[in-house]
């Protein structure tokens, strides 16, 4: 989907015309963070995990450059091929230089946000390379030709009766077919050929071990094991800071991944690749894009701590009721917005402003980043760097003027409520966007400063 | 300069100061009721559970849920009875795509999650427990660990694997409107067996 | 005791019933309270916008008129979380940080530190507490529903004292009201969303009215309850632990 250059709060209000599919949408994702609640209230130790976890990324961000020559050292000894990339580009170049090199057009993926961040499969649909996303999820809104509107579950946006549309015309089904049964059972049948057939594979990774050189990639559907096991080769892509230290630390990560993400003790499948099988080549590329200048930048960098389980998103009151393609980016939601102007300030500017600074983001967080916080240190940095429009520099410019003299304030505060008594048609108009679905307060006939003045010395 | 050097420079210049590790030995599980506990947290997560008091039990289950047509795996030595078929090692894993059953030995399940800790050489091919339609999972009553910590702990010295696996239940999606819906891309049933 | 009667500038201008209540209600609790008149706003509503940098003025303001009280005290989490984490001083950062710990939302100045155990208040109507986020989350107000805590509630422990008051139970116990300041207009769609999907919560229990410590989350709320042309009032939990009943 092209979401051109439209802002969040525009795409926002688009999605809003349909205020029944926004109940839904907003009912679905609440459902799954109450299963989140249900299962995190199992674990008395809830909260020293989170602090735990929090504590291990950090160290892991303070001494990255060291665990990431452990793991490159590991990896190889382990029989693997590392590949470095700086930035989107060269990551897409290796990846489409490593299926060349097979005689192979196709490939098999299961899901990889870092791949949807570096626009992977647009890369190599232009190169000739078919790619096909074998999470269900993906496979839905790669059908659909549009990115995944939430990082765990791709396709949460779509009603059954769209996916059986879609799966009408793509996949052969009955028309008016949307039992989510039948259609996965379709799908089931559709990827096993393609499993089958498919010489290259490619997965995310969820967790990188310093200490063994192996990667830990979770699915519940077992998409990641089908494509990598019966493939020639395994590449498998992976952001630089998804490293653990050790692999006893899997168990606290583990622990809080899932149950974070849909509320389950864990995935189905938490599958730890070491080395290749026999006959099998097993590439790792470790991506930077941008990370390594997220990580010098002190107030930002907790966001490199992010596991990816989506639970900011699911609790986020406005994702909920924006939906995940109103943020333009890979990753939506709360953590998005603090990752995306990293990336880039000036496509990404309005992100930070997405958000009532509620704080429920900050407290679902299982490695406990401080994302309202960074939301809030976002706003000043993108105002200072120039990125804010220059009708709110002005409103702001006037109410601070307004508020450092009490005198200035004083009269003005009387203006407005006389203006606002006498003739509420002047303020509550179309133009005022607050008028469009509230109403404005009952000006009172005196400020509680005049009150007091009157009434207490 | 590589992409390498160029990575690793920058991640150098601008990490921060030396934090150390926590210390996670305090985290651990309660040992109490494991078995109960396990099974139980299977189920609800999709699999199934049988206690059992030796292989024969099992291989009376396997015939009672089987057809005689349906292809059988299994690489338990004391389940060769529930197949006709002996497993053929191969490099490629593509004519076990008709696979009914496989029924494999795991190393230790986790009460917590319902998880069986599995590692390549109990698979036969590392892709024989996914591309099964129903796979089965034979642990004894001793070894179920308590949580997450416990099983780190446990397989801290067996780090010589090339690939293992936690499997808890069935291949499973909700990504059609969050309907939960079993048999996904893997397999279609889990079951494990408990042996005494 | 000295008491700084700190009134956000928007309850001034518009609520000035919540402002008038929390004085009475202090003093009747035995504080001597004083009501700097010359002060106007925290300058959150700049600071919430990205514009930080602009709240020199505000900050200044605020210290000279809030300088030398024993506690500051305000009828909102919101104003009051704001001056805790952001009041600076350029030339006299001590005097910034002494006034940011003696700065007190209401509610918690009464449990913490008044200790108030039982107010002669009455109240025989069913009311729906809202949570305001910055409060709660913010200044810690109430037990949070992300968190594996114990629960606890400094404005639920205070509504519970007063007499005849009915409580009611919410879908979301702590979902935001969508106000967020600048928010409310630049992103009027998902607010006012957000704001009618609270109100809805209320109303599907019963509530007669909606109160909390911040007049700001009810003024959202009022404003969406007033164009529904529902009869349910918003209410600052001032003037129900002062009882008075309009």
């Amino acid at each position: 989907m092209n979401t051109g250059e439209k802002e969040h709060a525009e795409l926002a209000d688009v999605f809003n015309k349909d205020e029944a599919r926004v109940d839904w949408h907003d009912e679905t994702l609440w459902w799954i963070r109450a299963k989140r609640d249900r299962s995190v209230h199992q674990l008395p130790e809830w909260e020293d995990l989170r602090e735990t976890a929090s504590k291990i990324k950090f160290n892991v961000l303070s001494n990255l450059s060291g665990y990431l020559e452990q793991f490159e050292a590991q990896a190889k000894a382990n029989g693997v091929t590392v590949h470095w990339a700086a930035d989107a580009k060269e990551h897409n170049e290796i990846v489409h230089r490593l299926i060349s090199e097979q005689g192979v057009t196709q490939m098999v993926k299961s899901k990889s946000m870092l791949t949807e961040e570096c626009h992977l499969n647009e890369y190599l649909a232009e190169h000739g390379i078919e790619v096909i996303d074998s999470d269900l999820g993906e496979r839905i809104v790669q059908l659909a030709k549009e990115p995944p509107s939430h990082i765990v579950l791709p396709c949460i946006h779509k009603k059954k009766e769209e996916i059986g549309d879609l799966f009408h015309k793509y996949l052969g089904t009955p028309s008016n077919m949307s039992d989510p049964q039948f259609l996965t059972e379709t799908a089931r049948q559709h990827l096993r050929e393609t499993f089958l057939t498919r010489k290259v594979a490619l997965t995310g990774v969820n967790f990188a071990v310093a200490e063994t050189g192996e990667f830990v990639v979770c699915t519940n559907e077992g998409n990641a094991d089908m494509g990598a096991h019966l493939a020639n080769i395994h590449i498998a892509c992976m952001g630089i800071e998804k490293l653990i230290p050790q692999r006893k630390h899997l168990g606290v990560f583990l622990r809080l991944l899932t149950r974070s993400a849909t509320g389950q003790p864990i995935t189905t499948y938490s599958s730890h690749f070491k080395k290749p099988r026999e006959g099998q080549q097993m590439h790792i590329v470790l991506v930077d894009n941008g990370r390594s200048v997220q990580l010098g930048r002190e107030d930002f960098r907790n966001s490199l701590k992010c596991i990816r389980c989506g639970a900011c998103m699911n609790t986020c009151p406005v994702y909920r009721r924006s939906g995940g393609h109103s943020y333009h980016n890979a990753v939506a939601g709360p953590i998005g917005s603090i990752l995306a102007p990293n990336l880039d300030m000036r496509q990404y500017a309005d992100l930070p402003f997405a958000s009532t600074l509620c704080g429920s983001c900050s407290n679902v967080c299982p490695v406990k980043i401080d994302i309202h916080d960074q939301l809030y240190k976002w706003r000043q940095v993108l105002v200072k760097e120039g990125y804010a429009p220059t009708v709110k520099k002005i409103g702001m410019q006037v109410m601070t003027t307004t508020l450092n003299s009490p005198g200035i304030y004083r009269t003005a505060g009387k203006l407005g409520r006389i203006v606002m008594r006498l003739a509420p048609f002047a303020v509550n108009n179309g133009l005022n966007p607050w008028y469009k679905h509230r109403d404005m307060p009952t000006p009172p006939k005196e400020s509680f400063g005049e009150w007091y003045k009157k009434n207490r010395k | 300069m590589t992409s390498r050097e160029k990575i690793l420079a920058a991640v150098k210049q601008n990490q921060p100061e030396p934090m150390e590790l926590p210390d996670i030995a305090f985290l651990k599980g309660d040992p109490e009721g494991v078995i109960e506990k396990y099974s139980t947290t299977l189920t609800n997560v999709g699999g199934k559970v049988y206690r059992v008091a030796g292989y024969e039990e099992i291989a009376k289950i396997v015939k009672e849920i089987y057809k005689p047509e349906d292809r059988i795996l299994t690489l338990v030595p004391e389940l060769a009875g529930i197949t006709n078929e002996a497993f053929q090692p191969s490099l490629t894993a593509h004519h076990w795509e008709n696979v009914e059953l496989a029924v494999i030995r795991g190393h230790f399940g986790v009460a917590e999650n319902g998880a069986v800790w599995v590692t390549e050489e109990l698979m036969g091919h590392r892709a024989l427990p996914f591309i099964t339609q129903y796979l089965a999972i034979v642990i004894k009553a001793e070894d179920i660990v308590p949580t997450m910590h416990e099983a780190y702990i446990r397989t801290a010295d067996k780090t010589s694997y090339g690939y293992g696996v936690f499997i808890a239940g069935p291949s499973k999606t909700a990504d059609i409107e969050q309907s939960l819906v079993i048999g996904a891309h893997g397999p279609r049933g889990m079951t494990v067996f408990i042996l005494d | 005791m000295r008491v700084g009667l700190f009134i956000p500038c928007y309850v001034d201008q518009f609520y000035p019933n919540a402002a008038i209540a929390t004085l009475q209600l202090l003093e009747k609790l035995g504080c001597e309270v004083v009501y700097p008149q010359n002060q106007t706003c925290c300058g959150q509503p700049m600071a919430n916008s990205g514009f930080e940098h602009l709240t020199h003025g505000c900050n200044e303001l605020f210290i000279k008129n809030f300088d030398g009280f024993d506690y500051i005290v305000a009828p909102s989490g919101s104003c009051v979380l704001h001056v805790r984490e952001h009041l600076h001083d350029e030339h006299d950062e001590a005097k910034a940080v002494d006034i940011r710990h003696k700065v007190y939302e209401l509610t918690t100045f009464l449990t913490d530190i008044l200790k108030v155990e039982s107010l002669p208040a009455r109240f025989p109507h069913k009311v729906g507490m809202h949570q305001s986020c910055h409060g709660q989350r913010g200044l810690k107000l109430s037990s949070m529903s992300e968190l594996v805590a114990p629960a606890f509630s400094k404005p639920g422990s205070l509504l519970a004292m007063v007499k005849d008051i009915e409580l009611i139970e919410l879908n979301r116990v702590d979902e935001c009201c969508g106000f967020g300041g600048t928010f409310c207009v630049a992103e009027e769609a998902v607010s006012s969303k957000m704001g009618k999907d609270r109100v809805a919560d209320h109303l599907q229990h019963g509530a007669e009215y909606i109160t909390g410590v911040d007049m700001s989350c009810l003024m959202h709320m009022e404003g969406i309850l007033k164009r529904q042309g529902s009869n349910v009032k918003v209410m600052h939990i001032a003037e129900i632990l002062n009882g008075v009943e309009n």
